[in-house]
């Protein structure tokens, strides 16, 4: 067990706890031991003079692409938890599109064994829907949940079966599962490369139009209501996806969301050029999707920022854009690209650290995400004011397929704790 | 984007209305040279590469010839029996071929931004003959040269596009040209093949091929793919034929002067009637001959 520590003077964020002033923090056991806003006695801990910093929980990425087993070139359970610390993610959730797919308790516990020994950010498994993510076989739900998955999804793909997808939400809902949905009608998205629009017709990118995300929303939304469950649909990108969300909400519906930052930072402008790196799925959209996926977060129609951090490398990349891989990496970008929509005026701070850590947390039912006593010694801490420029080349993540090179940014993660332990800087490098 | 960025044609979209002036003036002078049987050999001793990713016949064959009548060496290749088979990447191909010794890369890719991203790679310069649905600058720009010579100016003229748009790289590259050249363009085609966001680009669309038939001094008759209706982009070639095609009915209501044209092959039958397309009105092998003399002065002007 690590020394105490105790992180002095700095501005406490704890929107779970209602909680935003300066603080002193204990954290003692891998636990919070106390939160004071008296100086608290140093008894033999480490001290943390924080003094300018936010201290807030330990951001949660509930959409994360580690890659490993199987493409362990483009990314790591080790790289990735790096690249998680570093950017102040203190919890990852791990899609299971990994080769093979995590369908399986023997996938899950090997993500497990491997994230243990990689010993930076707790990573929580998330299982498939289907088999092989075939759309079509229900996978062992029961025994994913058993090894540890905390949800499930066959994310990367949608669950074109309606049928297939209401018997999930029948089946996980008992099993206290999320069902994570990537939304996407593949009859209306084939062979398109970009939204529809001028932008898409210029480049003579074939269009995807944002039905395509749409109608998929409308269509898990009428079999929540009918059949229950939980939903929680991945990387919201469309306008008319966020008010279905919002109004499904309002009358109650067990449906949470999550948005990448890339859909509340970038339009398809970023595509100009037949720029790889800005080319995921969803796709990015027009400025009124931004707009509406802003709203969506200051409103709480938006449960969680999740960055859909999607490792690839240069082979996948260095090729013409219609040919090229989806997903661009997020883990290091995160926090300042929230922190613009705090600058602009669309977040306030407490708002915009709950989108990093209770609000994700609540969404997957996860331990942390707040700092009361008792609470895992979770914590991140900020430089709200720091300004750097986003170079690929410095990230911990094996790859470098950002949109952001060259962005200039603000705010930076000084420290990442988690269980107690400070995990970044990386020891190696202290 | 400059048209030509480092003495490459990648694209017609933001070409000035000087440029396109300057090379159909060394167009012209080809068409002279070519029809004397003295071209100018002003490539002599430079190394032209054709790389054609996709199949065609008539662009390969155009640039071929007109590299050859300017006296550059010309190197073939076809993918299909290439590297490409075995895995190698656009990049590392066109690398290879820059380092056998070509100075220009005349690129044929099924990728919108292909020959974009080619230049970017390599020193030497790169003319796209043909990217994905994104642009096809060298027929746009004969297209318009074949106009020019038959009309003196484009100015106050109005050309009609038909057909399918959504597909057509053709369509959005002789758009830019045309409209720079001051012409105005009309497009017409199934609704399904009208892609969002042509007005931005300089285009009207316009309800009914009829309407843009009415206005047309030129019409320009996209090919359709036979496979799109297989997607249900439109129900039979024989709707098409009959909603959308140049029937002898509708050629008759063109404006007296008004010239047909078509960047070939034509699907008979379907967007062209074969008596159009044997017409007086079409200019549609004007078009393939004006083709060497204006790939002549591009490929010039990048080597």
């Amino acid at each position: 067990m690590s020394k105490p520590i105790i992180i002095r003077g700095g501005r406490v964020i704890d929107p779970r706890n209602r909680i935003d002033g300066v603080r002193d923090l204990r954290l003692e056991d891998g636990k919070v031991a106390a939160v004071s806003e008296r100086p608290l006695p140093l008894d033999g801990a480490e001290e943390v003079q924080a003094g300018g910093l936010w201290v807030t929980p330990g951001f949660i990425d509930l959409h994360v692409h580690l890659r490993e087993p199987g493409e362990e070139a483009k990314e790591t359970i080790l790289s990735g938890t790096r690249a998680a610390v570093a950017g102040g993610f203190t919890a990852v959730a791990a899609m299971p599109n990994t080769r093979p797919v995590n369908d399986s308790a023997l996938v899950t516990r090997l993500v497990r064994q491997r994230a243990a020994e990689a010993n930076l950010a707790r990573v929580y498994p998330v299982g498939a829907i289907s088999k092989g993510l075939n759309g079509e076989e229900m996978a062992e739900l029961g025994a994913l949940r058993d090894a540890g998955c905390v949800a499930v999804t066959d994310d990367g793909r949608p669950v074109m079966s309606a049928s297939l997808m209401r018997r999930v939400l029948v089946y996980a809902g008992p099993l206290g599962l999320p069902v994570m949905v990537h939304e996407e009608d593949l009859t209306l998205s084939a062979g398109g490369a970009l939204t529809e629009g001028p932008r898409a017709t210029r480049l003579g990118l074939l269009p995807i139009p944002r039905s395509a995300e749409v109608v998929m929303v409308a269509r898990d939304l009428v079999l929540l209501e009918e059949v229950g469950g939980r939903l929680h649909i991945a990387h919201l990108s469309c306008a008319a996806s966020v008010a279905l969300v919002r109004e499904a909400k309002r009358r109650g519906l067990p449906v949470t969301a999550e948005a990448a930052p890339h859909h509340f930072t970038l339009t398809d402008e970023a595509v100009e050029g037949w720029n790889t790196h800005a080319k995921m799925n969803p796709p990015l959209r027009h400025p009124e999707d931004v707009a509406a996926i802003r709203e969506g977060l200051a409103d709480g129609t938006i449960d969680a920022i999740a960055t859909d951090h999607a490792p690839h490398g240069v082979m996948e990349k260095q090729v013409p854009y219609a040919e090229a891989a989806n997903g661009v990496i997020g883990l290091e970008t995160a926090l300042p690209l929230t922190l613009e929509l705090v600058r602009a005026g669309v977040l306030g701070p407490v708002r915009a650290v709950e989108l990093l850590t209770s609000g994700p947390a609540a969404t997957f039912g996860l331990p942390g995400g707040h700092l009361a006593a008792g609470a895992p010694a979770d914590v991140t801490l900020v430089d709200p004011g720091a300004e750097w420029t986003v170079e690929g080349a410095r990230f911990q993540s094996k790859s470098r397929n950002t949109p952001y090179e060259g962005r200039k940014v603000v705010g930076r993660v000084v420290r990442t704790v988690v269980g107690g332990r400070t995990v970044w800087p990386l020891e190696e490098t202290r | 984007m400059n048209a030509f960025s480092r003495r490459s044609l990648l694209t017609t979209e933001g070409m000035s209305r000087h440029d396109v002036e300057v090379l159909f003036g060394r167009a012209r002078l080809h068409a002279r040279g070519l029809r004397a049987g003295t071209p100018l050999r002003s490539l002599a001793g430079r190394v032209v590469a054709n790389l054609f990713f996709e199949n065609s016949t008539r662009t390969r064959l155009s640039f071929e010839r007109a590299a050859k009548a300017l006296g550059a060496d010309v190197l073939n290749f076809n993918a299909a029996t290439s590297s490409v088979s075995k895995g190698e990447s656009l990049v590392d191909t066109v690398r290879n071929v820059e380092a056998l010794g070509a100075n220009i890369i005349v690129l044929r890719h099924p990728a919108a931004g292909a020959a974009h991203l080619v230049a970017g790679k390599v020193r030497c310069s790169v003319v796209n003959a043909g990217d994905g649905t994104h642009a096809h600058p060298s027929q746009a720009l004969l297209d318009a040269y074949t106009l020019h010579e038959r009309w003196g100016t484009l100015d106050g003229k109005t050309v009609a596009i038909v057909g399918d748009v959504l597909h057509s790289r053709v369509a959005r590259s002789n758009l830019y040209c045309l409209t720079t050249l001051g012409a105005r363009v009309v497009v017409a085609g199934p609704p399904t093949l009208v892609p969002v966001g042509l007005e931005a680009l300089g285009a009207k669309v316009l309800p009914s091929i009829d309407a843009a038939l009415e206005e047309a001094d030129a019409v320009m008759m996209l090919r359709v793919q036979l496979e799109r209706q297989k997607e249900s982009m439109f129900p039979s070639s024989a709707e098409y034929a009959r909603a959308f095609g140049l029937t002898p009915g509708r050629a008759r209501a063109l404006k007296p002067d008004a010239v047909v044209m078509h960047p070939g092959p034509v699907n008979r039958g379907v967007e062209l009637a074969p008596e159009v397309a044997d017409g007086p009105a079409n200019v549609i092998l004007e078009q393939v001959a004006n083709g060497v003399a204006v790939r002549m002065a591009i490929l010039e002007s990048c080597g």
